[in-house]
């Protein structure tokens, strides 16, 4: 049984993990998937990419952001079998943007992830909500935020 | 004349009735006050009603202090109309077709009255009304090359300092134009136009009255006379400068963003993301690109890089090394290139300062006269640190042993500063003061340095954890070799053979070498009134809606932005993750979203290697709180304490945990194992009047969205334990 202090107006409660165990009573709202209010991670409801999204960094914004617009959306859209064969052009025009900028899109290995510019957060193509935990600290690190964590 | 007649007007009414016993009165009066005779007859018709002679004196009073002020007024305007009539001169003068020719004309007549070689003393020593003078001719003879009324403005500056300034910058500067060294002065001038800005107003309204000035006020005409010998050898060079770096301000932005922050940046970057070929211009008074805050105060501080200090570079928790600066300068596009080139872009113009906002012209004015028009417009222009006002008297050998912690240049400063005094001192016990009183401590045994911190408060972090945790965080900072002093209140600050002695309000006396005051921060609001934009005068900071809007096409956003939130009402914040939360909300706005700040900005802080927290909503210590803990196991500290896992990882019997938290309950310190368990990791809710508005995630990470999730639904919860449950405190 969990242990109630009580100091004041401020109320501790200890707790060990089998006062835990037992799945929580609390109600939470449902989430409205269409609330035009909220941040969406890359896909937004309509299906159109969220060119805002910090998952993608610097990439949409920097010198390159145009060609990086163009050539990911054209991937985006693309219906043919190998999707995006259809895009080779806007790739290497993308391709040879970035490669004017060293600093901002550094060349390493990975071609289809391109690094993002300066900041550290590669862009993902999923839709997956691991990008809504770093919306926020976009432009710092996610690290930053967590120096503890291990 | 009109203030007068103003409170004439008002007092009317009481002129009408009369009473031989007001005259009585209103000589008594006049011997009391001293009023003038005609002042006392006109007094006698306005006698007021009879319900007081109290009220009569105090008409008296009013009406004697009027006149009085009228008489200073009048003096005044007499002897500064030569100085209007002067400027209404410049005026006209300045316009681009006459330049040329007054300049010449008024050449002819300063250099008649050269003389003598530079005398630096006589520069210094001259009285605060010659600056004025002097700085006129300065830059009136380095107008002589250059056309450009303008430039005249950004030049002087480096004079204007050296006359308002202590005697030590006046003896460099002069120096450095004598050099006729052509980046120097130039350099300074930006740096000064951020200091100087309400005399740089004034330098540029009296451009050219200088040669009436000269022969119409005889002993000043020596000092202006060397200083126009000084300046000589610099004008050649220096226009050319100026010019170089006041034509490289564009005339229009689409999107201009005021400040070069945080919030700016993030803004920029939405901007670009949503509005495809956008050119967006950043001004910033600093000369630095974006940078990120955080790490200035924590970081930059652990990093074992000894070139930490000048690249800015530090070591982010997952191994990778990254800059504090947003984007190297190859992500911008020049001031200069922002119309032209192909795709948009951003663009900074640093080292500048908006001084003034055209709200119905849509155009801004800056510090050295450039003005930029705009489409749509951000100010993001964050705050400056605020200092004891005891600290602010003390003078100048005080002020010169005082960081006001905020900047780049005072991270470095500090950083230095560190290494060569014995004794810091930090005042202030919020996140920035005990930030950076643990990242002292940390280095206090290598250098041999002792830390001090003190605040008003009972603890770190007193105004935001309740006072349990208050109490734990402060003994943790101890732990980091941080000497600390509660229940401070600083009376007085003084230099004593060489070394500041800080006197507390109980009588306490402390001795140290440097002071850090970290002691909250004043939002920048300077362009609320040529904007005419509404200041709060609750929170501070600009006056915006829930859309962040000032004004159509006005937006404010970061430390600077008092806004309403949806769900937790009106607030400014002062957090990072704010900054950037509130920044790509404006862009998005700027660009036609129209949305309301609702994703919930979160904040954090480490204070050491054991404690880490993150917390978002309304943290506020002043309301009730309900915290749920678990036993602390070694995994929740990142230093891993292989003895105690044993015993940490699976709580034992009821009976030894009560006796644990019991322990806690006693004054009597705990072992430092235990200690380790009893607020080891936890969640603490605030709760407004049943609701939770705030949540502390005590050592627990990667929770957010779950504490963000409840703070949105803005429930009532019956059993706050069923809901600490959602966050699985016992897991990693």
């Amino acid at each position: 049984l969990p242990l109630c202090l009580s100091l004041g107006k401020d109320r501790i409660i200890f707790v060990t993990k089998e006062d835990h165990e037992a799945p929580s009573n609390a109600e939470l709202i449902e989430d409205d998937p269409n609330d035009p209010y909220e941040d969406h991670g890359l896909i937004l409801p309509n299906g159109d990419i969220n060119w805002n999204c910090p998952c993608l960094g610097g990439m949409a914004s920097g010198p390159c952001g145009q060609q990086f617009k163009d050539a990911f959306s054209c991937f985006h859209y693309s219906k043919e079998e190998v999707k995006g064969s259809d895009c080779v052009e806007n790739f290497r025009s993308m391709q040879e943007c970035m490669q004017k900028y060293p600093e901002l899109y550094p060349q390493e290995d990975d071609n289809d992830s391109a690094p993002s510019g300066g900041a550290d957060n590669a862009p993902t193509a999923s839709t997956s909500t691991d990008s809504l935990p770093t919306s926020s600290p976009d432009s710092t690190p996610a690290a930053t935020e967590n120096p503890a964590a291990s | 004349m009109f203030k007068c007649k103003a409170v004439w007007n008002k007092l009317a009414p009481l002129v009408r009735a009369s009473s031989t016993l007001c005259l009585q009165n209103a000589r008594k009066s006049v011997l009391r006050h001293g009023r003038r005779l005609e002042m006392v007859q006109k007094a006698q018709m306005s006698s007021g009603p009879a319900g007081g002679g109290g009220e009569n004196t105090l008409y008296y009073v009013l009406v004697g202090a009027t006149c009085l002020g009228t008489g200073v007024y009048a003096y005044r305007t007499v002897s500064g109309d030569k100085e209007r009539y002067n400027e209404r001169m410049i005026d006209l003068v300045n316009r681009p077709k006459q330049g040329p020719r007054a300049a010449e004309a008024v050449t002819e007549v300063v250099a008649g009255s050269k003389e003598e070689p530079v005398e630096e003393p006589t520069l210094t020593e001259a009285p605060v009304e010659e600056p004025l003078v002097t700085e006129a001719v300065v830059e009136f003879t380095e107008s002589e090359p250059v056309t450009e009324p303008l430039v005249e403005a950004s030049i002087p500056e480096p004079t204007v300092e050296t006359l308002v300034t202590e005697s030590v910058v006046e003896a460099s500067v002069p120096e450095s134009i004598i050099e006729v060294s052509v980046t120097e002065p130039v350099a300074e001038a930006p740096a000064v136009t951020q200091s100087e800005e309400p005399l740089a107003s004034v330098v540029e309204s009296e451009t050219e009255p200088t040669p009436v000035i000269i022969t119409a006020h005889v002993p000043e005409a020596s000092p202006v006379s060397e200083s126009a010998a000084v300046s000589e050898p610099a004008p050649a060079a220096e226009p050319v400068e100026s010019t170089a770096a006041h034509s490289d301000v564009p005339e229009h932005a689409p999107y201009l963003l005021i400040g070069g922050g945080t919030a700016s940046f993030a803004a920029a970057r939405s901007i670009r993301a949503r509005d495809p070929g956008a050119r967006v211009l950043i001004v910033t008074e600093e000369s630095e690109l974006p940078y990120m805050r955080p790490p200035l105060s924590k970081e930059l501080w652990f990093s074992d890089d000894p070139k930490a200090t000048e690249t800015l570079s530090f070591k982010q928790w997952n191994g990778k090394e990254r800059s504090i600066y947003f984007q190297p300068p190859s992500f911008y596009v020049s001031p200069t290139d922002l119309a032209k080139v192909e795709n948009g872009g951003v663009a900074v113009l640093t080292g500048r300062k908006v001084v003034h906002m055209d709200v119905r012209e849509n155009k801004v004015k800056l510090s050295d006269g450039a003005e930029i028009s705009y489409e749509k417009c951000l100010i993001a222009t964050g705050g400056v640190p605020r200092n004891l006002q005891v600290i602010d008297r003390a003078g100048e050998e005080v002020m010169k042993r005082t960081t006001l912690f905020r900047k780049i240049e005072d991270f470095r400063s500090l950083e230095k500063i560190s290494r060569e005094v014995k004794s810091i001192t930090i005042i202030g016990g919020g996140f920035l003061g005990s930030e950076l009183a643990c990242a002292l401590g940390r280095r206090s045994t290598d250098l041999g340095l002792e830390v001090i911190q003190m605040f008003p408060e009972k603890g770190n972090m007193g105004k935001v954890l309740p006072e349990y945790l208050s109490n734990w965080t402060t003994e943790k900072v101890r732990k980091e070799g941080v000497n600390i002093i509660m229940d401070a209140v600083v009376k007085n600050v003084s230099y004593k053979n060489d070394k500041l002695e800080i006197k507390l309000k109980d009588g306490r006396l402390i001795e140290t070498d440097h002071v850090v005051a970290a002691v909250g921060l004043e939002p920048s609001v300077e362009l609320a009134k040529s904007a005419g934009l509404e200041v709060d005068s609750d929170f501070g900071g600009y006056r915006v809606n829930a859309e962040l809007q000032a004004r159509s096409n006005i937006w404010v956003a970061g430390d600077a932005a008092c806004f309403y939130d949806i769900k937790l009402g009106r607030r400014r914040v002062e957090h990072h993750d704010h900054a950037v939360v509130s920044g790509r909300l404006a862009g998005e706005n700027m660009t036609g979203a129209s949305k309301p700040y609702w994703h919930q900005s979160m904040f954090w802080s480490d204070l050491g290697p054991d404690v880490g927290y993150e917390a978002i909503g309304i943290v506020d210590s002043s309301l009730p709180t309900v915290g749920v803990f678990a036993k602390a196991t070694a995994k929740d500290t990142p230093k891993a304490a292989t003895e105690q896992s044993g015993t940490g990882i699976r709580s034992e019997s009821e009976t030894e945990a009560v006796a644990v938290t019991l322990k806690a309950e006693t004054t009597a310190p705990p072992p430092p194992v235990q200690q380790k368990e009893d607020y080891g990791k936890g969640v603490v809710f605030y709760l407004r009047d049943n609701v939770v508005v705030g949540i502390v995630l005590w050592n627990v990470f990667n929770r957010m969205p779950i504490a963000r999730k409840i703070i949105k639904d803005g429930e009532q919860h019956a059993d706050l334990n069923e809901v600490a449950k959602l966050f699985n405190i016992h897991e990693d």
